[in-house]
Formats: structure tokens, C-alpha cells, sequence
């Protein structure tokens, strides 16, 4: 299930601004290991943000974003409290969803 | 919920033996309406050049426009965390690409506006040698294009 995101969310003249930091190896699969095997393709390829059931922004990653993606959008609407879910899948099929509470 | 199913059969022809049909498990739960994923675009990610990636987006010559502000550091002494911010004037902003011309797989990320989401987006990008970040912008049904230098003085590839 991959290791939690961290995820700010704060609102401010009626637009929201979003803050992931995702924790994820980002392995390209052209890395070798000391010994010349290659390092098997490991990535976030989707990514997908929700506020309230509605999608934000959808994001769909290659090779090349770093390990531990960050990624900062933003949205108009949202009020304190209410609540912004992330979602990421990578190339094994494997998921993780977190969410956090808009702050002022 | 078509959408749903796909996944769901994507992701069965994908995992195989319990730890993958637990998995598997796993994200039915999270399989609630509107939350699948859309398709990834294989070969725009396998892009080995900028034309290359471009035809897999089905994108024409776009224009350079000066309404695209990327922000990119001129020279990044570690190649594999270079931060990208693509903010862009142009109205209706319906999706924002990310390109380093000289990776081995050029396309890096590709973003997708729905209404009511801002024109702007960062993110983190490896580079493995001194090259072009290029951004391109779809607004209004029209791509546009962007690009800047950033020099590398040590890869992000291979460590």
C-alpha cells in the first residue's frame, strides 16, 4: 500500500492550494546496481486529487519526476475543513489514498 | 462506471498469486464511482525524442508563448531533484505537459485541468545531463509552448 503522502491543503481568497509529497522509490529502470543488474522500473504513473468527490487534478507521471514526488496545484472553491483526497497508483498496480483537512 | 471495470480487469491481468490478488482486494475498496484512473499513455511515456512524444500527444508545432511562465533553477547541482513550476496566463487551462528533451524517456509528467482548477502546477524532474525543460500547455483547445536551459553538473541517472 506504499507509505503515506503528506498533503497541505490551505484556502485563501476563495482559491486552494495544494501540497503532496508523496513517498515513492521513482525507480527508472535503467539504474544498475554495483554489480551491473539492472534495477527494475518501479513509478507512480497516475495520480489523481479530489476535493469533496470532485476530481482537481489528474496527473500522469513517466520515468523522470524524482523519487518522493512533490507536486503544489491550485483550485478555486474550498472551505475550511473540508476535505482533499489524493490518490496515486504506480506500474506494479499498487495504491495508496490519503487525505487531509483545507486549513485557512 | 465502464471506466471501473477496466481498471479492475487491468489491474487482475497485472497482479497474479495471493500477494497480488490481495492487492487486488486492496483497491476494489478504493473503486468508488469517479475515482478510476484515466488510460497512461504508454507510448508518449516511451518517447525517446521531443517529436516523438509530441506525435504520441497528437500535438502539431506548437507556439511558443510568452504567457507560460517556467520556473526552473539555471544551473541545478543535483540532477535528480530539479523542482519545475509551470504557471501560465492563458485562460482555460486544460492540460500542462513536462519535458526534459535530453532524458532517455523525454515525457515526464502530464497534467489534467478539470474547470475551476489554476493554470499553474510544480513538480520535481531528473535530469541526466545539461538540457531543455519544455512546457506545453493545452488552453482553449490550443497547445503552446515553453522552454528553458537548465545546466546539470551532476546527473540524476545512475547516481
Amino acid at each position: 500500500m506504499g507509505n503515506p503522502m503528506k498533503i497541505r491543503a490551505s484556502v485563501k481568497d476563495g482559491v486552494t492550494e495544494v501540497k503532496v509529497l508523496m513517498q515513492h522509490e521513482m525507480e527508472t529502470g535503467l539504474r544498475k546496481e554495483a554489480d551491473g543488474t539492472l534495477v527494475p522500473a518501479w513509478f507512480i504513473t497516475e495520480v489523481k486529487a479530489q476535493h469533496q468527490g470532485r476530481t482537481v487534478l489528474e496527473a500522469q507521471y513517466g520515468q523522470s519526476i524524482s523519487k518522493n514526488p512533490y507536486l503544489l496545484f491550485r483550485f478555486k472553491g474550498g472551505a475550511v475543513g473540508e476535505k482533499v483526497t489524493v490518490t496515486w497508483m504506480d506500474n506494479k498496480g499498487d495504491t495508496r489514498t490519503d487525505e487531509a483537512a483545507i486549513a485557512a | 462506471m465502464n471506466r471501473d471495470i477496466d481498471l479492475e480487469r487491468r489491474k487482475a491481468l497485472k497482479t497474479g498469486g495471493g500477494i497480488g490478488l490481495m492487492a487486488l482486494f486492496g483497491a476494489l475498496g478504493l473503486l468508488q464511482p469517479g475515482k478510476a484512473f484515466a488510460e497512461w499513455n504508454k507510448t508518449a511515456f516511451s518517447s525517446k525524442s521531443m517529436d516523438e512524444a509530441l506525435a504520441a500527444l497528437g500535438v502539431e508545432k506548437p507556439d511558443n508563448s510568452d504567457a507560460i511562465k517556467l520556473t526552473v533553477p539555471e544551473i541545478a547541482e543535483n540532477g535528480s531533484v530539479v523542482p519545475v513550476t509551470v504557471a501560465c496566463t492563458l485562460a482555460n487551462v486544460q492540460q500542462i505537459s513536462i519535458f526534459v528533451d535530453k532524458n532517455p524517456n523525454v515525457l515526464a509528467a502530464n497534467f489534467t485541468f478539470p474547470q475551476g482548477t489554476e493554470g499553474i502546477v510544480t513538480t520535481r524532474v531528473k535530469m541526466g545531463q545539461t538540457a531543455n525543460v519544455v512546457a506545453l500547455v493545452k488552453a482553449d483547445g490550443k497547445f503552446y509552448r515553453a522552454a528553458r536551459e537548465v545546466k546539470v553538473t551532476a546527473g540524476g541517472c545512475g547516481g
